[in-house]
């Protein structure tokens, strides 16, 4: 199986539109730090134009943790349709080229193959995830130094100290991995039932907008399926940066408000993986191929 | 007809006489703190408001008369109300002209502590009544309560130690009510789903800011530019 991941990942990284997400992903955090660097001090005053009219915030707002919150908030709804690109044509590129029943003429179980094929976009989706994290956390440190993170919440605000803030960015990296492994199970799940790659990329973000739109919106009706869509889970990443108190609201440092929230997503989003990939294997393991 | 007015007259002329006595013990506490040209003091700060979640942080004040002041916290961010913004003894007794109304005795914690009320003389003035509760032995302010147009209500006890000396306080607890004071909104595409409960603590609730200075450095002679990033 080894040896097929790395044909596998050989045939991503030889494909151009490979680097045009890596390419797409600079681009954007480089206009997003670009434009915080020129008019950040406006963006913040737009930001706090409510709480500055009864707090006075005295710091540096504007330091590389918050730009990299920014740059994450707004990147991991857009990053799906990226990651949607390469998983999504896995089968279906394969069934396009008419090179699927040749891959299949290999010694390796279908199963074997499959799963090289998804480790390769699991791959491909966690260097992505890297390279967000080089650019939007380090360069944005180097860029805009260090501080404490302050957070504006609907009902609430956070200030997490400087010296707090790294481990946090670790864990929501992780947990970011976990959210976009699940849209790359879900692209590869609908690549096995198209013979192009268009088809599975739209049908992709397609169920991501739907799902997101139904996360989103307050209606009871839709409140009792939210718990079960993988849509309200990938944002659970933000549970990192929000920390307990004790009884004098005093902040208790290293904490986690709710971690059972993060272990429930957790939990949800990887029988997501799990459903897309064996439900994928097992589809695929009785069709027959023609293509 | 010559008793009432004798009474009459006893009345109003020491009425004007405590209005005297409050007048001069402010000035006896203005006069103290008129010796402190300018402080630096290293302290802790806790903001203890219910929509505010921050850290203990160490912060570093600087003061320069009349009513210089500035707060910094050692490369944090930290998040002070507004309009009683300066916490610092100074800005209590105001510095224009006032009228000062003697209004009884209190007991703050274990001290005796003669109640005043200042006016101010001027009609646009921010603050619109301060009421001081003085320790008459140690010429100190125990507790003061100032009503602002601006800011509301706001309330500050101070503790004493070793720099009692010179009318510097070792903690200082600034009171204010939260309802007064907006909640954020979200903007940042935040959409935690907070239960009612928690929403409801966060609101109706005395938020606090709590200092507790280690040290001070007094009549150091600050310079200008301290204050001018402020």
């Amino acid at each position: 199986m080894w040896k097929h991941l790395e044909i596998e990942l050989y045939k991503i990284f030889h494909r151009p539109r490979t680097y045009l997400a890596f390419a797409a992903i600079t681009a954007l955090i480089g206009v997003i730090q670009l434009g915080l660097k020129v008019d950040g001090k406006e963006y913040t005053e737009f930001v706090m134009a409510d709480f500055a009219g009864s707090f006075s915030v005295d710091g540096k707002i504007l330091n590389g943790y918050f730009i990299c919150y920014v740059i994450l908030q707004l990147l991991l709804v857009h990053v799906p349709l990226l990651i949607a690109l390469i998983a999504a044509d896995m089968i279906s590129g394969e069934a396009n080229m008419g090179t699927l029943r040749l891959l299949l003429t290999k010694p390796q179980s279908r199963s074997e193959i499959l799963l090289a094929k998804f480790l390769a976009s699991v791959i491909y989706t966690l260097l992505l995830l890297i390279w967000i994290a080089i650019l939007g956390l380090l360069v944005s440190l180097a860029i805009f130094g260090t501080d404490d993170l302050f957070i504006m919440k609907s009902s609430y605000v956070v200030v997490v100290k400087s010296s707090d803030v790294f481990w946090r960015y670790c864990g929501a990296f992780c947990f970011a991995a976990l959210a976009m492994t699940t849209v790359a199970a879900l692209g590869f799940f609908l690549s096995f039932f198209a013979e192009n790659s268009i088809g599975p990329i739209v049908a992709t973000m397609s169920v991501i907008i739907v799902c997101t739109i139904l996360s989103t919106m307050n209606i009871p009706l839709f409140n009792l399926i939210k718990p079960y869509l993988f849509t309200s889970h990938m944002v659970t990443w933000k549970e990192f940066f929000d920390f307990k108190v004790n009884d004098a609201n005093e902040a208790i440092i290293g904490s986690i408000q709710y971690p059972e929230k993060i272990i429930r997503s957790a939990i949800v989003l990887v029988l997501h993986i799990i459903i897309f990939v064996v439900g994928g294997i097992w589809y695929f393991r009785k069709k027959d191929v023609l293509s | 007809m010559y008793k009432f007015f004798l009474l009459v007259f006893v009345l109003i002329s020491s009425s004007i006489n405590a209005q005297e006595q409050a007048m001069q013990l402010v000035q006896k506490v203005k006069a103290k703190l008129d010796a402190v040209n300018d402080y630096t003091a290293e302290g802790k700060m806790r903001t203890d408001v219910a929509f505010i979640k921050a850290p203990v942080g160490k912060v570093k004040v600087y003061y320069k008369k009349p009513n210089k002041f500035r707060l910094e916290r050692n490369g944090g961010i930290s998040i002070l109300p507004k309009g009683g913004i300066s916490i610092n003894i100074g800005s209590m007794i105001l510095v224009n002209g006032y009228m000062a109304l003697d209004a009884g005795t209190a007991i703050i914690g274990n001290t005796n502590t003669h109640v005043i009320k200042l006016l101010p003389n001027t009609e646009n003035s921010d603050i619109i009544l301060s009421t001081l509760y003085i320790d008459e032995s140690n010429l100190v302010i125990r507790k003061s309560v100032t009503t602002t147009r601006e800011s509301g209500t706001y309330e500050m006890e101070m503790y004493y130690g070793k720099f009692i000396s010179y009318g510097l306080p070792d903690k200082v607890i600034f009171s204010f009510n939260t309802k007064d004071y907006k909640l954020p909104k979200g903007i940042t595409l935040e959409l935690d789903d907070i239960d009612q409960a928690t929403k409801e603590k966060m609101k109706g609730k005395k938020g606090k800011v709590e200092i507790i200075y280690t040290n001070y450095t007094i009549n150091s002679g600050l310079a200008e530019s301290i204050f001018k990033n402020n």
